[in-house]
């Protein structure tokens, strides 16, 4: 057992964080729009190997070997400098992966690299109103007519559909078939007449959801990932990377400094709140789970590097729900804090901006946000279902229709 | 960046579990466990042929050189076991004496301790239910202790105790000397049974580096609580899966009401991530000067308080045959209990994680 890095990584972090020293920019390429900043210090990213390390060359990575280590050092460091790095949106962490496995050479080229550039903006199209975890009863549907699938139904809980360019999504296209049978994974483009994005304002205030309505949408008949009938098995792959872009450990550690802080700063009977023995019993136990959080990760890290994942599948398996709930317990620990200020609504800058600033109304909208992981990407009774077939080998539920 | 276990912990823990499910099966346990007794010589000098009583006792002295991370593991396998045994006061005992001994005292007693011939054991607690090193009010003067320690694991048993002293200090002194003794405490966990020992003007001999060892001694005592709850608790969802996998009841196992299947998930998701937790307050013992006594009494107080919780639930999932005597579950209820209770309560160890970061 070693804590450190070894001389090698060491090196490489020592490098990696020279390079990203040069972000922000600086001179004149400091007056160019943010995005196109973005976009060459991501793509310097890419000509040092430090960006989409997974993907080939031919398709805008940097296509290196496999190195859990690496990996982690990267998040980290691009973490800590705030820098643009991989884009961590649905289309380069979801679709460019699954393309990548199972999709066309001609549906590699044309979607990957814009993707990863971020000129491609994608969003999933999965759940629907009668469909949620129960997603593979989905009766949106899509028949090929000539050379182009008509689409007609409802998606819903959409993040970015309203910026997005494409949607990936599951569409029962064999209605003959069994349940998990009759699905596609199809490719369609949101700027036709057939589609109608309404927003959806979630419950803190924020309006990242929305309601795709498909009512004679088109695709190109070649826009189908994998065989048709076969989308549900493509859609796995997706679901694999997903585990990307949740439970990402240092957001927890970051938004533990800010309960801490918050602590520190509140005045409770004339002294500082952290000085409550009770407040400071509750924050130990949080502190407690957060240790177990972070050791776990590091434990998986080296069974992926030592390809003994089999000794971590439990480990993996539950840290979903347990990363979401240790992030629900820290954000009420800190809402506890606010005392009268938690009577506040979020600020409209609160609920658009990324991150909590810090501030009552910021706290407030964590708070209310940390529902959302509990229930987004496998809400936690799906999470225990899993946990109990996959991991502990228990009997699965007694289903109709399957 | 390596955090994962080598061939060789690997191979300790299977030796370990192996020789538990052979030396000490469930019928055996049973046995100890009833009679109350939670020694047995022979599975203690079994032990110790292993060298399980000298893992950490430098090579010099007949011991294996390892490391707090090897007695953790072990502790982890003692605690899924239930292993009746002087296990933990012993290790400690042994700790104290490399880490505070003058050279003499080490040449003296560490080859008997390593070899198991002695059977040593740590009297830190008061009588109040302070482990703590300024709660101890025991005088070593002029060569000669006096004064009373509680919650002495293996009391009855041990050969030699090392006894925390007024001031912070470390003594040893001989259970069989004059003006030693003991009495023995019905205690709730029968696998390691506890004693009081009163001290009139025993002989005794302070340890030159005790003030420095105690404090280090304690934690590796927390972290192997730790360990051994983890242990228990890993045991504890194990015998809840099997049962709720065979007991069937409205014509289906158990373990097929999702009501069931969820808080086993639950358990399964509080228990596997203290894994990692453990290793590394283990490691850092030896390795992470700065965080060593702020990552022992965290992962003592979160595991310990899990362990007992699992063990409250493995006892509701049993059902009736659960809250009987007869009923397994209740030795690593008790073991957990002991293993919360013993060097700090989980409030206390919390309060002292938090003072540690100058909260």
């Amino acid at each position: 057992m070693n804590l450190e890095y070894g001389e090698k990584y060491a090196t490489f972090r020592a490098e990696l964080r020279e390079f990203l020293r040069g972000w922000p920019l600086t001179g004149a390429e400091a007056a160019l729009p943010r995005s196109e900043q973005e976009a060459i210090f991501r793509r310097r990213g890419v000509e040092r190997g430090y960006v989409y390390r997974e993907f080939p060359k031919q398709y805008g990575g940097s296509e290196r070997e496999p190195d859990a280590l690496a990996d982690a050092i990267l998040r980290e460091e691009y973490w800590r400098a705030n820098a643009p790095g991989d884009l961590l949106g649905q289309g380069a962490s979801l679709l460019a992966p699954t393309l990548l496995a199972l999709g066309s050479e001609a549906q590699r080229e044309r979607f990957i690299p814009p993707t990863l550039r971020g000129e491609m903006v994608w969003c999933q199209g999965y759940s629907e109103p009668g469909a949620g975890s129960d997603l593979a009863s989905l009766s949106s549907r899509a028949a090929l007519e000539g050379d182009r699938w008509v689409i007609h139904g409802q998606k819903i809980w959409t993040s970015r559909a309203a910026q997005a360019d494409w949607m990936f999504g599951l569409f029962r296209t064999e209605p003959e078939a069994p349940k998990h049978a009759g699905i596609s994974y199809l490719l369609i483009p949101m700027d036709q007449p057939g589609i109608d994005v309404r927003p959806l304002k979630q419950l803190s205030g924020s309006l990242e959801f929305n309601e795709v309505f498909l009512d004679g949408a088109v695709t190109a008949a070649e826009n189908v990932v994998g065989k048709r009938g076969e989308g549900w098995q493509v859609s796995r792959v997706t679901l694999l990377h997903e585990r990307k872009l949740m439970g990402n450990p240092h957001l927890l550690r970051e938004h533990w400094n800010q309960l801490l802080e918050l602590a520190r700063r509140t005045q409770r009977g004339g002294r500082p709140a952290l000085q409550d023995p009770a407040l400071r019993q509750r924050l130990a136990a949080i502190e407690g789970r957060l240790r177990c959080a972070e050791t776990q990760t590091m434990r998986q890290l080296t069974a992926e590097a030592r390809g003994e994942e089999h000794e971590v599948l439990l480990s993996l398996l539950v840290t979903k729900l347990y990363s979401t709930q240790l992030g629900d317990q820290i954000a009420r620990c800190a809402y506890d804090l606010l005392g009268a200020e938690g009577l506040l609504a979020p600020t409209e800058a609160d609920v658009s901006e990324y991150g909590n600033r810090g501030t009552a109304t910021g706290f407030v909208e964590q708070y209310l946000f940390s529902l959302g992981p509990l229930i987004a990407g496998g809400a936690s009774n799906i999470q225990r279902n899993i946990i109990g077939e996959r991991a502990l080998g228990l009997p699965r539920d007694l289903r109709k229709g399957r | 960046m390596e955090f994962g276990l080598t061939a060789e912990h690997k191979l300790l823990m299977e030796t370990l579990r192996g020789f538990a499910a052979r030396e000490c099966p469930p019928a055996r346990l049973r046995e100890l466990f009833d009679a109350g007794v939670g020694h047995d010589p022979e599975l203690w000098r079994d032990q110790a042929e292993m060298g399980v009583a000298g893992l950490a006792i430098p090579e010099e002295y007949g011991g294996a050189g390892l490391e707090i991370l090897d007695l953790a593991l072990a502790a982890e396998m003692l605690g899924n076991a239930a292993l009746p045994g002087p296990f933990l006061g012993h290790a400690l005992a042994g700790l104290a004496l490399r880490l505070g001994g003058s050279p003499a005292q080490r040449e003296r007693w560490l080859p008997r301790l390593a070899s198991g011939e002695l059977i040593g054991t740590i009297a830190f607690g008061e009588a109040d239910g302070g482990f703590e090193p300024g709660s101890w009010s025991a005088r070593a003067e002029d060569g000669r202790l006096s004064g009373a320690k509680a919650w002495v694991p293996f009391g009855a048993a041990a050969d030699l105790l090392v006894v925390g002293t007024a001031g912070g200090g470390l003594a040893l002194a001989q259970r069989s000397d004059s003006g030693v003794s003991v009495e023995t405490v019905d205690g709730l966990d029968r696998t390691r049974p506890l004693a009081s020992v009163r001290f009139a003007k025993a002989p005794c001999e302070p340890l030159p580096g005790g003030v420095a060892a105690a404090g280090r001694v304690r934690d590796a005592g927390l972290v192997l609580l730790a360990a051994d709850a983890f242990g228990a608790a890993e045991k504890l969802l194990e015998m809840t899966l099997a049962y709720a996998r065979a007991r069937e009841q409205f014509g289906q196992p158990l373990a097929q009401f999702q009501a069931v299947k969820h808080q086993l998930a639950d358990l399964a998701a509080e228990v596997e991530p203290m894994r990692g937790l453990v290793w590394y307050a283990a490691h850092a013992q030896d390795h992470v000067g700065d965080d060593a006594e702020r990552s022992a009494a965290l992962a003592k107080a979160h595991v310990t308080d899990v362990a007992v919780e699992v063990a409250r639930e493995a006892v509701q999932l049993h059902g009736g045959i659960g809250f009987t005597w007869e009923c397994d579950v209740q030795i690593w209820l008790k073991r957990a209990l002991f293993d919360r209770a013993f060097l700090g309560s989980p409030e206390t160890h919390r309060e002292r994680q938090a003072a540690l970061a100058a909260w």
